[in-house]
């Protein structure tokens, strides 16, 4: 009797395990498959074309173009197209569509525009209204997105309207910065706690220590990007005398605080799991005490504290929150002392109302298939780091 | 079995009062106050109310989960269309107003700002105080996340479509801007007028190239020379009136209209 249900355990275990598996390969599948369509869809907004005068030779737009032709930045044809001399003149079908009947759509935009040389039309594509085959009209041919606009790409404007502008590299970047110091900060920090808990404390006052440190671990991370918003945002801006205390640096601050508690925890776990026959091996020899800790206890537990430091930069590098409170959410060329915008917070902050299987929501599922490459990139590599150290140590 | 038609009737009739409201975070507040008092003088009725933003509302209408669309933006035209190609017809009901106020460092001198002055400050072109008449400090400017009604309310009505400066810091929410604003002495942004307190200040617009600068108050938007003032909108199918009718009847009633002067939008009458 108590073998079957040994038995049903085991076979129960079994099951959860292969369940959980399967799920995490569906959740990256998923990723992948939501982000997919992103470079098939056209530069325009979906829905819409752009129309010019059929006297005007431009044949291609490049998206960053058409942005810069709708901001009034560009003004002139001259400036897109050699050869034809024309101001720019925005035009909109909405008033058309709104104030005439269905039959007159396709007329009254196809005069508009057969009768203005420096047109630009942003016109709804409805077989109504669109002015096809319509003399002294010509509609523009349409690029799709490039990966080389997307991945190295300045510019983040995914509402801009009509090319919306999906440059990522801001993100990753700011992403890669705020994590990159956040851990910079946590490491030596961390593993010093975890080497003064593991070997030096007192156990009453390791005792009181360890908990608190744990208790970090539990606090909700919008309290602490509260806290950073409210109390280290005006101190970062007095101290360095910035106009803006919404920074990179803040923002690592913070993660760094949070991702303090997983590096100790883990790290002194792993230091505390140093066998006592070799620590008394090494103190038998005649090393002091200090010099046990750091040619023996850490050595063995190197694996141990990489994991450790991997956990934090996982932590820092996933953590939504506190980057959307306290860096500023800009999206521009990362510099520590000013604001950034990370890939989580992004992700966070659009998603909501970005439209189902549009353009910008593939782009987030994109930028979130880029967040699980960079992670587990570096898994990997600690990993490998972590397995080299450890034969070397013994 | 007169009892029992009888307890059919008042199914049916419950049924019939039985609504959902979904849409923008703005109007959310007065639809939730107004539901609260609805239900408390009808008791049969039922109104649910979720947020989400109002193109959340807006595409929920067109797939047909909800009776009202709360908006904050005025419906798109081919979002409308969606829903005539669906056998429906929107109508559109404006319950209310709200005020944007452009809101500065209360140390800040720079209290006039023209429209075209917004947008050079929105759009990057602008980027110390000092080009429009302020002390010699950078501006920093805040916007709303993308998902926000406000966003595109804004770009639409103050910056003339263009786009806000690539890099334009951003914050998830109304009070964290208010709290960002109030400790960064450059900073310029823009809430609801609901949400000024003692800790920001209220900058005077002009919509006539710096005429005449009006504040943003309740008054002012009221009597129409506070420019920047969006309508607060429920849309709904028109074949669906028989059940929304009674609650939208009841957002105009005096005690419909007292919720919105309670949360500080202006109301319709």
């Amino acid at each position: 009797m108590k073998k079957i249900i040994e038995k049903a355990i085991e076979k129960i275990f079994a099951f959860s395990g292969m369940v959980t598996t399967v799920t995490i390969l569906l959740i990256i599948a998923f990723l992948f498959k939501e982000g997919a369509g992103l470079f098939n869809s056209p530069v325009v907004e979906k829905g819409y074309v752009l129309c010019v005068n059929a006297n005007n030779p431009v044949e291609h737009i490049s998206s960053a173009d058409i942005k810069k032709i709708f901001n009034s930045v560009i003004e002139d044809w001259s400036e897109v197209t050699s050869g034809f001399d024309e101001k720019i003149e925005l035009f909109y079908d909405e008033k058309i569509l709104n104030n005439y009947g269905k039959d007159e759509w396709r007329a009254k935009i196809g005069e508009k525009i057969a009768s203005t040389p420096g047109i630009i039309a942003l016109v709804h594509d409805y077989e109504k209204s669109l002015p096809k085959n319509f003399e002294g009209v010509k509609i523009l041919e349409e690029n799709t997105i490039l990966p080389k606009d997307f991945f190295l790409g300045f510019e983040w404007l995914p509402t801009s309207k009509p090319a919306p502008q999906f440059g990522v590299m801001p993100l990753i970047l700011g992403t890669l910065l705020v994590s990159f110091v956040a851990i910079l900060l946590a490491t030596p920090l961390g593993i010093g706690v975890a080497i003064y808990l593991s070997e030096l404390a007192q156990s009453r006052v390791r005792d009181i220590l360890k908990p608190t440190i744990e208790l970090l671990a539990g606090i909700p991370s919008v309290v602490y990007g509260f806290f950073g918003l409210v109390v280290l945002v005006p101190i970062i801006q007095k101290t360095f005398n910035l106009n803006v205390g919404e920074t990179a640096l803040t923002g690592s601050i913070i993660l760094a605080i949070m991702a303090l508690p997983t590096i100790i925890t883990v790290a002194e776990d792993a230091m505390r799991s140093t066998p006592r026959a070799m620590r008394e091996a090494s103190l038998a020899l005649g090393a002091t005490h200090w010099q046990t800790i750091y040619k023996v206890v850490i050595p063995y537990a190197a694996s141990g504290i990489s994991a450790a430091v991997v956990l934090g930069i996982g932590r820092a590098i996933g953590e939504t929150m506190v980057a959307l409170m306290v860096t500023g959410n800009a999206a521009r060329l990362p510099k520590l002392f000013e604001p950034v915008r990370t890939i989580p917070a992004t992700i966070a902050a659009e998603l909501g109302e970005a439209p189902g299987g549009g353009v910008h929501y593939q782009a987030l599922f994109v930028l979130g298939c880029a967040l699980f490459l960079i992670t587990m990139a570096i898994s990997i590599t600690a990993e490998l780091i972590s397995k080299r150290q450890h034969n070397k140590g013994l | 079995m007169k009892k029992i038609l009888f307890t059919a009737m008042l199914a049916a009739a419950s049924v019939l009062t039985a609504q959902t409201i979904k849409g923008s975070d703005t109007v959310l507040p007065f639809s939730q106050r107004a539901a609260e008092a609805f239900m408390k003088a009808d008791k049969n009725a039922k109104v649910t109310v979720t947020g989400g933003g109002s193109g959340v509302g807006i595409s929920a209408l067109i797939d047909g989960t909800t009776d009202i669309a709360q908006s904050s933006r005025k419906i798109k035209f081919d979002e409308r269309k969606k829903v005539e190609d669906k056998g429906g017809n929107v109508k559109e009901v404006v319950v209310a107003y709200d005020a944007l106020a452009v809101i500065i460092h209360p140390n800040n001198k720079a209290e006039k700002l023209t429209r075209e002055q917004l947008e050079g400050i929105f759009t990057g072109q602008i980027k110390n105080w000092s080009e429009v008449g302020g002390a010699n400090l950078p501006i920093v400017a805040y916007s709303r996340e993308t998902s926000s009604g406000t966003y595109e309310f804004f770009k639409e009505e103050v910056l003339n479509k263009k786009d806000y400066m690539s890099g334009i810091l951003s914050m998830p929410a109304t009070g964290a801007i208010v709290q960002s604003i109030s400790q960064t002495p450059g900073a310029i942004g823009y809430i609801g007028l609901a949400y000024i307190d003692k800790r920001v200040k209220a900058v005077q617009i002009s919509y006539d190239a710096g005429k005449t600068f009006v504040t943003p108050s309740i008054k002012t938007a009221k009597d129409e020379t506070y420019p920047v003032v969006r309508p607060l909108i429920y849309y709904y199918d028109t074949n669906k009136e028989s059940t929304v009718k009674s609650f939208i009847d009841f957002t105009f009633s005096d005690a419909g209209q007292k919720i919105v002067s309670d949360l500080g939008y202006i109301t319709v009458k």
